[in-house]
């Protein structure tokens, strides 16, 4: 009786790979499924600001265009491949971290298109505690008294240089570069995730040392811990290119959205809100805020302030 | 739970190497000891090695490798980086072949959250219940009512902790990804079990597959099929496939020879034989290796939230971004009660197929069960109709308990007075930093400073003293593989935290097993402690680990150990337990206090399952090291997950095969010659 049953599920697993077999004769359908044009699909980075956007965006298009909206979790950089593809439609935040990408699919395969400022201006330096710059105010002159002081900098991990706090892996940097061109005595020990980073600088801070490290704005985190910016060497554009031979800081960036060119320019609502969606720094620091100190939802965190800003965000709705 | 990565323990030969005997006496002879340790010469040749190594490391003090047997790996890697993207939607590899697969595995994935949302929780509760509890047999014995019950309790558990949406996207993920595996794994296993042939193939397969970091070949997926569910699916099919089919292997290979003398005697054909005989007997192996695999999947689709999973991992992720312990702590205890419900499931409908195969086949009771099945298949089409019109599509707000919060701020207490508070001895974060200068800063110089001629001489030495002389040669290829790829000096970074983490874990993970194996108290609380700390998602304590002893190297090390020591102390303590009663009963009697029982008996006769512990060690700390890349380990860990979040192949890759070829090395240095005689 078992032989008779297990010959059957034979037959059976025969009949299956059959079928597989003649499906496989035909070419697949190339356009994946996660982007249909019932649902937004919206590329959000693992940084707090970023889930700002993302919830407003969400919560507006939901209430009040009535459009399905799903919030994937990708970082920068793989972001703009699933803008490429399909798999998702919007990036609502872009630091220009990816150039190579950018060019490849915005200027040559002409899949991704800009949407626009998002209105949020970033900006990335080297900066150190108050109470540290307090006491030595030569430091926030120039990075070259930076010199003058590595040895507060000194850690386990940096030996007889001072540990310089760097980014984690997918954002824009060229620190480790700009250490060894301005010939500073810094050793460059990256971050292996933002969340990590921000733990770090929380413990260093409350426990009041020294520290060295590349930081952003907006940053929710900015509302908790005071740090002063050490002046870098002024951006020219292109003057980051090659890394190798950087000499600057970082460039004050509008930060961009990022737009699948199918979802841009087929005129619907949701691209259209979209597009008009700008905000301040202010604004998003607000939300994030909200989220990240207060530990609120997202969504009551959206919710509270789409309640308390209605004439900003009334300017988005498209009008019939 | 079983860990889920045991099955080369498992898979040892289980029978006594004739090796041991001979050797045996030799130990047991006390007289001029000294002479007879020079005087063997593989230890002389041991300490000739090492005293070439410390010399050469003095005298040339610069150990990389020479830049004339360098290749450039990134350029072709970067071409390929580009093909793949230029044409990944329109080669036919990719139409005709790839986007087939991954068009399939999102379609799976689709439906069944489709259908595990339509049915709204109500629906999911009462039939996953009725599923766990038919599985136990559906009946009213206790093994089904229990079953039953831990379903019932982890649905309502997740529920009121308010991550039911993310549960199910990964209970979607998990059914889905275990179906798949298991039928691969028992395909290949049923490959490699009837044919020899295949047997020599697939055996280094898997092998190499035990050793590799899941991170490692995220990357080349992310760049085939995109970010997203199907690259997550398959990363975690090729990950949990291996012990599947390992045991299904190793169950047929040990069918009872009497039983198969039988059926051919009874005029079975071969085909016969292993329908009839061979597959049913495996079926105890299979059902543990089904289990492992589970278990495997489960660790890895967390993981998988890093290339767009979705789900209870991505919610871990997400969490963590904005420091919220608690949040990522309550996603991970999801994740480990959905390990609760699955491997309790699997026990007990491996348990009832024992029981159908040892009692007589009741017809009765067969048709009972497939009456309750046809119930519940019923019962999923009914609530797919209306479950969400009659339940709501969402879990109700106010069932939910909310102690994230208190979670948080309970953590951050603990860490704090932990990191600094100690009066005296200065708390983890002074220990840490002493830690790094006193271990990992010189272990690491002299890591680089040792030529590399020196260090693949002491590898081969090694290498054939513990093995054979082909370990000594897989040890030196490694080496040589990581030098050509440039990544000498970064490799030699990470191989000196792997070497401190595995010194730590073996010395914590004995010294628990000891005490868990003589106190049966202390093995009561750390059983479910142990549980708990394998299936947690490794991300959850990366945080506080940080608020410990900083983002360092350390810190890495330190996540490392939490995450390996519970299969190292299992081990050991399952190994002390099951010495020879008879030589524990003769020690007693001859007076032994309980140390020098320990000591003369219990740690001798158990060196075995010490030196599987050992190795399982290495395995486990070696796959941490790119989680420890995210929290300040650095060197290869860190540019693997570079390479990932920047999705560049020619970044990520050589690291995470540089990786692979450091767990291979240190694999054949700490697996004895034993377990592999019967090859």
């Amino acid at each position: 009786m078992r032989i008779k049953r297990v010959s059957t599920i034979g037959v059976a697993g025969v009949g299956l790979l059959g079928v597989l077999a003649l499906t496989t004769g035909c070419a697949a359908d190339t356009k994946a499924s996660g982007g249909g044009d019932d649902k937004v699909v919206l590329a959000e980075p693992s940084w707090v600001g970023a889930t700002a956007n993302a919830a407003v965006v969400k919560k507006l298009l939901e209430d009040e265009l009535d459009v399905k909206v799903e919030a994937k979790q990708m970082d920068e950089p793989v972001a703009f491949d699933a803008l490429n593809s399909g798999k998702a439609d919007v990036i609502l935040e872009d630091w220009h971290g990816v150039p190579k990408k950018q060019k490849k699919y915005v200027e040559e395969k002409k899949t991704v298109v800009s949407g626009g400022d998002l209105g949020v201006v970033g900006h990335i330096g080297w900066f150190v505690p108050k109470y540290y710059a307090d006491k030595h105010p030569d430091i926030l002159k120039s990075y070259k008294n930076l010199n003058k002081h590595y040895k507060d900098f000194k850690t386990s991990e940096s030996g007889d240089l001072g540990h310089f706090i760097g980014a984690a892996p997918s954002y824009s940097q060229h620190d480790k570069e700009l250490i060894k061109n301005l010939g500073l005595k810094f050793k460059h020990i990256p971050s292996g995730a933002e969340a990590a980073q921000l733990k770090e600088l929380k413990r260093l801070y409350d426990a009041k040392k020294p520290f060295l490290t590349y930081w952003w704005e907006p940053q929710w985190m900015n509302e908790k811990i005071d740090l002063v910016e050490v002046p870098l060497p002024k951006y020219t554009k292109g003057c980051e290119v090659p890394a190798s031979e950087a000499k600057c800081g970082y460039e004050t960036n509008q930060l961009e959205k990022f737009m699948n060119k199918d979802f841009a320019t087929g005129d619907s609502k949701a691209a259209e809100f979209i597009k008009n969606f700008h905000w301040s720094t202010k604004d998003q620091n607000e939300v994030a805020g909200m989220i990240a100190g207060k530990k609120m939802d997202p969504e009551d965190a959206a919710a509270k302030w789409i309640k308390d800003n209605k004439s900003t965000w009334e300017k988005w709705i498209p009008k019939d | 739970m079983s860990s889920p990565t045991l099955t080369k323990g498992e898979a040892a030969n289980p029978a006594p190497s004739s090796k041991e005997p001979a050797e045996a006496p030799q130990e047991a002879a006390p007289p001029s000891a000294l002479a007879r340790f020079l005087g063997n010469p593989k230890t002389l040749a041991l300490l000739v090695a090492a005293l070439v190594v410390v010399v050469s490391a003095l005298v040339t003090g610069d150990g990389t490798w020479p830049r004339s047997l360098t290749a450039d790996v990134e350029s072709p890697l970067n071409d390929l980086d580009n093909w793949l993207v230029d044409n990944r939607d329109s080669h036919w590899i990719f139409l005709y072949f790839l986007l087939h697969i991954s068009n399939f595995a999102q379609a799976a994935y689709d439906t069944l959250l489709s259908l595990l949302e339509s049915m709204s929780y109500v629906g999911v509760i009462v039939v996953g219940t009725l599923i766990a509890w038919a599985a136990g047999g559906a009946d009213r014995s206790r093994r089904a009512l229990r079953t039953g019950g831990t379903a019932l309790a982890v649905f309502v558990v997740c529920g009121a902790l308010d991550v039911w949406e993310p549960t199910m996207e990964t209970l979607a993920l998990m059914i889905v990804s275990i179906i798949l595996s298991a039928l691969l794994g028992a395909l290949l296993g049923l490959a490699s079990g009837v044919s020899d042939r295949f047997e020599k193939i697939l055996r280094p397969v898997f092998d190499t597959m035990q050793v590799m970091p899941a991170f490692a070949y995220l990357l080349p997926l992310v760049l085939m099929f995109d970010i997203g569910v199907p690259s997550a699916l398959i990363a975690t099919v090729i990950y949990a496939a291996p012990p599947m089919a390992r045991l299904t292997s190793l169950g047929l290979r040990q069918a009872d020879p009497t039983a198969l003398e039988a059926a051919t005697s009874l005029g079975a054909d071969s085909r016969q034989r292993l329908l009839t005989a061979r597959l049913p007997l495996a079926r105890k192996q299979m059902m543990l290796g089904l289990n492992q695999t589970i278990m495997m999947c489960l660790s890895m689709v967390v993981l998988a939230s890093l290339i767009g999973a979705g789900g209870l991992g991505s919610e871990v992720y997400e969490a963590l971004g904005a420091l919220k312990i608690g949040d990522a702590l309550v996603a991970g205890v999801a994740v480990v009660l959905l390990a609760v419900l699955l491997d309790r499931t699997t026990a007990a409908a491996g348990e009832r197929l024992d029981d159908v195969a040892t009692t007589s086949f009741s017809r009765a009771a067969a048709q009972l069960r497939l009456a309750v099945w046809g119930g519940i298949a019923a019962l999923t089409a009914v609530f797919a109709a209306v479950g969400t019109a009659v339940a709501g599509d969402e879990w109700p707000e106010n069932w939910v308990v909310d102690f994230t919060n208190s979670i948080d701020t309970a953590v951050n207490w603990f860490t704090d007075h932990l990191g600094s508070g100690i009066p005296l001895l200065g708390g983890t974060i002074t220990w840490a930093e002493g830690f790094t200068e006193i271990v990992l800063n010189p272990l690491r110089n002299g890591l680089q400073t040792t030529p590399w001629w020196a260090l693949a001489l002491l590898v081969a030495v090694i290498g054939w003293i513990v093995g054979t002389w082909r370990a000594a040669l897989t040890g030196v290829v490694c080496l040589a593989l990581i030098g050509w790829m440039r990544l000498w000096d970064v490799a030699m970074d990470t191989l000196s935290q792997v070497l401190a983490g595995l010194v730590l874990t073996v010395v914590v993970g004995v010294l628990v097993g000891v005490l868990c194996a003589r106190v049966e108290r202390v093995d009561k609380i750390m059983r479910p402690v142990l549980d708990t700390m394998q299936t947690m998602p490794q991300f959850v304590y990366l945080i506080p680990v940080i608020a410990l002893v900083g983002q360092n190297r350390t810190g890495g090390i330190l996540a490392a150990v939490v995450y390996a020591a519970p299969a190292v102390i299992r081990i050991t303590a399952q190994g002390l337990r099951h010495v020879d009663p008879a030589a524990m009963e003769a020690s007693n009697s001859l007076g032994a206090t309980g140390m020098q029982q320990l000591f003369g008996v219990q740690l001798p006769l158990a060196r075995k399952s010490i030196l599987v512990a050992l190795n399982q060690g290495v395995v486990l700390v070696l796959s941490m090291v790119v989680i420890a890349g995210l929290i300040g380990g650095g060197a290869l860990g860190y540019m693997v997950v570079r390479g990932l979040s920047k999705g560049d192949l020619s970044q990520g890759f050589p690291a995470g095969i540089a990786i692979v070829c450091l767990g291979i090395m240190l694999d054949r240095l700490s697996q004895p010659a034993a377990k592999r005689s019967r090859d």
